[in-house]
């Protein structure tokens, strides 16, 4: 009984908020709008930092050593030293592309084939085209492979392909971080918003609030309409910023779509996953709560009966 | 009912609205409250209400000393207390109806039909059945004082506590108004009435409580 009495109590509160809300549809839209474009911001900027992440990752596999050999080392050699770096265990495969082969290839692509035929011999050096093993694609172990195949008689110099890969992942680490505090800062814009909404439902129901009071209203029973406002305030709000995030994705998905096919991708645009949104949904709808409880706690007290 | 033992208010500046006040209204007694404006009957009702707290004494209603009585406490004393307004104290966004039923709500009655029984059952008692549709606007200030005491009787409270009732309303709305206090009085309702309507309360012939300037002068 007292649970069935608390629970049409909420209900009772509930209903009336909406009323409440309802009865001042301009401001209130205003507000859920507000709330909304406030809470899209971060969303969207965070949908756009996850596709660039999916796209980075899609590179780590391009972890490649290029093991460019000293110009004495000979065709020989340089086939038996693949022969036997292939045999350690942090090496996956080693492709060798020697002098010649990587003058005709670079004939055919770069066109300068003219050019390239008045020189006298061949500038190229050998070079072995190392893929780490599995376990070792990591930073630190590619780090590691890196130097020990520096130190060989035979290297001329070692370059990580990676390292342009691991430079983007740094750059989207900043920007992660950067989208995160924006989302801080935005959350407490809508805490401000919803408790300042609040305030105003307060002052402008100061003598109801006091009637109901001088009619024995605990406490609770004031507060309750307010907490329920600002929950739909920010749950309304969550939707929008929801909506605004879509929209947005669907005009940028025909672009996006183009500009992966210039690059002879098949990346595209991912959609604002059903987990995120929901945490969008929850995110609103908390932060409305905490809004407004701020704002009753704050100023409640100032409509006493008098 | 009531029972004031040596009450004294006084405000923060120094000005002192009540002066050592003792009294008592017994259950089933009804009471009028005189005294010029400012001689402080509406204090002396803001203390048994709890709006506020008495500087000394004591005020002791329906039993519970309110000395005692902790903040969480209040809305459950003003439940006991119909209070009935100079100024309606209606909420001008609600029908008549659902003025009238607020005090059941917050009480937390939720059976809409139990609801609706008493709530016309009140209304009833002060002629305005036809309009709980309408918003207080759209009523005259003698209907609105009258949805006003509906709504302090709904709840069948044992105190009815009434602020210059007939303070806007001419003769003959008086009249009738202040006829109705002396019904539910008749069932065994205690009611204190505060009012300078002095041809009005010699007609009632009911016992007279005269405050001036602070201080209790007769308590016939």
């Amino acid at each position: 009984m007292r649970i069935k009495n608390y629970l049409l109590n909420h209900l009772y509160a509930l209903v009336y908020s909406l009323g409440q809300v309802s009865r001042a549809p301009l401001s209130s839209v205003m507000t859920v709008v507000v709330i909304g474009i406030t809470l899209a911001f971060p969303a969207g900027l965070y949908v756009v930092l996850k596709n660039a992440q999916r796209l980075a990752a899609g590179w780590d596999d391009a972890a490649q050593i290029s093991l460019f050999l000293k110009k004495d080392v000979d065709d020989q050699a340089a086939a038996r030293l693949a022969k036997r770096l292939h045999d350690r265990s942090d090496i996956a495969s080693i492709k060798t592309v020697l002098p010649d082969q990587a003058l005709k290839e670079f004939q055919r692509q770069s066109g300068f084939a003219d050019a390239l035929r008045a020189l006298e011999g061949n500038p190229l050096p050998a070079v072995l085209l190392i893929q780490p093993a599995a376990g070792f694609a990591d930073p630190v172990a590619v780090e590691r492979l890196q130097s020990s195949l520096r130190k060989l008689p035979e290297a001329d110099f070692v370059q990580l392909d990676i390292q342009w890969v691991q430079r983007l992942h740094a750059v989207l680490g900043v920007a992660q971080r950067g989208v995160e505090i924006l989302a801080v800062l935005l959350g407490l814009a809508v805490l401000l918003i919803v408790g300042n909404t609040i305030r105003l439902g307060i002052q402008n129901n100061r003598d109801e609030i006091a009637i109901t009071k001088l009619i024995g209203a605990t406490n609770a029973f004031v507060r309750r309409p307010f907490l329920y406002a600002g929950t739909w305030y920010g749950l309304l709000g969550g939707l929008i910023a929801w909506g605004l995030v879509a929209l947005a994705l669907w005009l940028l998905d025909a672009p996006v779509r183009q500009l992966s096919a210039l690059y002879d991708s098949g990346f595209e645009l991912g959609a604002l996953d059903i987990w995120t949104a929901l945490l969008l949904l929850a995110a609103g709808t908390l932060l409305g709560l905490l809004g407004s409880w701020l704002a009753v706690g704050r100023h409640l007290s100032e409509a006493e009966p008098r | 009912m009531i029972q004031f033992t040596n009450v004294t208010k006084r405000y923060p500046g120094g000005h002192e609205a009540l002066s050592n006040v003792s009294f008592e209204l017994k259950t089933g007694e009804m009471a009028f409250l005189t005294g010029h404006s400012g001689a402080g009957k509406s204090t002396l009702l803001k203390l048994i209400a709890l709006i506020e707290r008495p500087t000394s004494g004591q005020v002791t209603v329906n039993g519970q000393n309110l000395t005692k009585l902790g903040r969480r406490h209040i809305p459950y004393l003003r439940r006991q207390i119909g209070m009935i307004f100079q100024d309606h104290k209606l909420i001008a966004e609600r029908t008549v109806y659902d003025n009238v039923a607020l005090p059941l709500v917050i009480a937390g009655l939720h059976d809409h039909q139990e609801i609706g029984r008493r709530v016309r059952a009140a209304l009833d008692k002060v002629g305005l059945l036809g309009k709980e549709k309408l918003y207080p606007v759209r009523l005259s200030s003698g209907e609105q004082q009258r949805v006003g005491i509906a709504r302090a009787v709904v709840n069948k409270p044992a105190l009815l506590l009434a602020d210059e009732p007939t303070g806007n309303l001419d003769p003959d709305l008086s009249a009738e108004v202040m006829s109705l206090f002396g019904q539910f009085n008749q069932v065994g309702v205690t009611v204190l009435i505060v009012s300078h309507n002095v041809d009005l309360i010699s007609r009632f012939g009911q016992r007279t409580l005269h405050l001036e300037r602070g201080g209790l002068v007769t308590s016939m």
